[in-house]
């Protein structure tokens, strides 16, 4: 099937080449922070994880978030899935290998970076990060290619698939779990030390997973002749609209135990992130751009007469993509950091190089991710002719 | 189909000579291995090393006053371990450093205490805690926690560089090498080693130093202003102090067990 990923329209062409060209600047400056250490990022000694972890946290609940078109369809037998099962397992591949790349770029020895299977240590949640991820890019590779490859030979697939997707729905939700308890189980670092952060990173998974699952439904459907279909793409826009509200709920948990409680360490990130602490407040803009669209994505998504409307979906979903990304992949590290231990403030600001390189991570997974949909594309048009 | 043919062949003539080097590769490693097995079994300390159960420090700070009191201490130690001094703030390195009372203790601060205590420069460093949370979160054991004396070490060979021990430390003690440090070094001590980038480094209660019966270097230049011992020793000069002073830890509520005792 893979002969079908290298043949393509001229525009197809162009939009991997333009990728393959980013990702040689990309590549050039990672050349040059190899040389000359991570001191070219932002990063510092009181906010020492930055951009690269902050992407990789965003990234490891948009490959979790295939899961809520995979659990439907296989588990309660959701036979309009049928047709986007596939971009979702594809979806998840492409992210995870975004999340693997971040936390390489993001290593100070990456040659080392060995050393983690060299030395088995339970103990650190690292470890098993390394386990749950890797896992589920296997997990996706068997079964999204065993599925399509069967239905592009007109077959069902084999018995030994059943158990590997079985496995791939609790397994979604550990990568997202073990990620968040990187953080949730730090003394000391009062923002993320909550029994709701692991629910708080699923819930906005499973709002930026389908969303932008939705989004390229909608551009396959008008730029191919496969078309995922009008009701898979309204059943998932419910998926997001209740975990979009889930996701501001649990926020409004955590406001009102840190700010009811009033207790100077969990509060002093929250203020720094919405209002500014000692005069540092590089973030008040974002935070509240990405809760006002969050909560503009709630009323975009639950009213039925917005959701029907698929251009209005459409904006709803980059509404809600964009939201959520700001609230992962912006505030929620860098937010952990400031006040650092001491209960000092500096500010993190991402370089420019960390951001090109960042940039060109982010157009690996859109090279896979095009690469496999085009494979997964041909075949259902091929199927369907 | 030849030239694939072709290529198969090859594949397996390379793969046939890949398998007959591995003995080879094999017998190297295993000697090392039998090396290394030796060289753990002739480790042993040396006559006058200085042991503990758990080292503990007791810092007097009513003894330092301003800054000239504390410099020296610090210049010690930076100096001993190669810190270096870089110009960006964003890349220091430091192993100790002195700070206000708000900062060392944060949240535990009266609020119209005496000024004096207030502005009087605390040492901080490394807590060496006896529960540490920063070997809990390291995913190679690259940082550890000696059982022979409860140090906290670092491996910098083995370090990846992921910096979880970072976020892990409530105390701030840890630094990375955000680039090569040795530019930086004004004067090498030959007898230490230096850093690579890319790896985390902190105070090592110098190992290197009770090895050969030495006390601390920050202890040996403090003139008795912070007294260094065996925290399970009952006779030990720290566990005196601690007994006839009130003394206070570092953010002690968050069950890591921190090593160095505060006398204010």
């Amino acid at each position: 099937m893979l002969e079908l990923a290298i043949r393509g329209s001229k525009k197809y062409y162009g939009w991997m080449l333009l990728l393959l060209g980013i990702i040689g600047v990309g590549f050039l400056f990672y050349l040059k922070q190899l040389d000359f250490g991570l001191g070219i990022t932002g990063m510092s000694r009181d906010v020492s994880w930055g951009f690269y972890i902050a992407q990789f946290t965003f990234l490891v609940g948009v490959a979790a978030g295939g899961v809520m078109v995979v659990l439907p369809y296989y588990l309660h037998d959701y036979k309009v899935y049928g047709r986007v099962t596939i971009l979702g397992e594809f979806l998840a591949i492409a992210a995870v290998v975004m999340c693997l790349l971040f936390i390489i770029v993001d290593l100070g020895q990456p040659m080392r970076l060995f050393n983690v299977p060299l030395y088995p240590t339970p103990n650190s949640v690292l470890f098993w990060d390394m386990i749950v991820l890797n896992g589920y890019l296997f997990l996706n590779i068997i079964v999204g290619w065993n599925v399509l490859e069967a239905e592009r030979n007109g077959v069902h697939y084999q018995a030994w698939v059943k158990p590997f997707i079985y496995l791939s729905i609790p397994w979604a939700i550990s990568i997202h779990t073990v990620t968040a308890y990187l953080y949730a189980g730090l003394p000391g670092r009062g923002f993320w030390l909550t029994a709701i952060l692991a629910p708080r990173f699923l819930s906005s998974a499973f709002a930026s997973g389908p969303a932008l699952l939705i989004l390229l439904c909608l551009f396959i459907r008008k730029t191919t002749n496969f078309d995922p279909g009008r009701e898979a793409i309204q059943t998932l826009a419910k998926t997001v609209a209740y975990a979009i509200c889930l996701n501001v709920f649990f926020f409004l948990c955590e406001i009102f135990t840190v700010f009811y409680s009033q207790i100077p360490e969990h509060m002093d990130h929250f203020k720094y992130l919405f209002v500014g602490l000692h005069g540092h407040g590089a973030y008040v803009p974002w935070m509240w751009t990405s809760l006002a669209l969050m909560v503009l994505g709630i009323i975009l998504l639950v009213n039925p007469l917005t959701r029907k409307n698929e251009g209005v979906l459409a904006v709803a979903c980059v509404v809600i993509f964009a939201g959520t990304w700001i609230d992962k992949g912006m505030g929620m590290i860098s937010g952990g950091f400031v006040p650092n231990p001491l209960h000092e403030v500096s500010e993190y600001i991402p370089s420019v190089p960390e951001l090109i390189i960042s940039l060109a991570v982010w157009c690996v997974g859109f090279l896979v991710l095009s690469a496999l949909y085009k494979i997964a594309v041909s075949v259902k048009e091929e199927t369907r002719a | 189909m030849d030239s694939s043919r072709r290529q198969i062949l090859k594949f397996f003539g390379i793969s046939a000579l890949a398998m007959s080097t591995k003995p080879v590769l094999d017998a190297f490693a295993a000697g090392q291995a039998a090396g290394d097995a030796e060289a753990n079994e002739h480790t042993q300390s040396g006559p006058d090393a200085l042991k503990a159960r758990q080292w503990a420090m007791v810092i007097d700070t009513r003894e330092f006053h301003s800054l000239e009191d504390v410099e020296p201490l610090i210049e010690a130690c930076h100096k001993i371990h190669n810190v270096p001094h870089l110009p960006v703030k964003r890349h220091e390195i430091k192993w100790i450093w002195e700070t206000e009372y708000k900062h060392a203790f944060p949240m535990k601060g009266a609020r119209f205490m005496a000024e004096d205590l207030q502005h009087r420069p605390i040492l901080v460093l490394c807590n060496h805690c006896e529960n540490p949370p920063c070997c809990r979160a390291c995913p190679t054991q690259a940082t550890f926690k000696r059982e022979s004396d409860g140090i906290v070490l670092m491996d910098f060979h083995r370090c990846i560089g992921c910096r979880f021990c970072m976020a892990a430390c409530p105390f701030g003690a840890r630094s990375f090498n955000f680039r090569d440090p040795r530019p930086f070094i004004a004067e090498t001590n030959k007898q230490f080693p230096t850093r690579a980038k890319g790896v985390v480094e902190k105070c090592n209660f110098c190992a290197e130093r009770l090895a050969v019966g030495q006390q601390p270097a920050c202890v040996e230049a403090s003139e008795d202003k912070i007294t260094f011992g065996d925290l399970y020793d009952p006779e030990s000069k720290v566990r005196e102090l601690i007994k006839t002073n009130y003394t206070i830890r570092r953010k002690q509520s968050l069950g890591t067990e921190p090593a160095i005792y505060y006398i204010v």
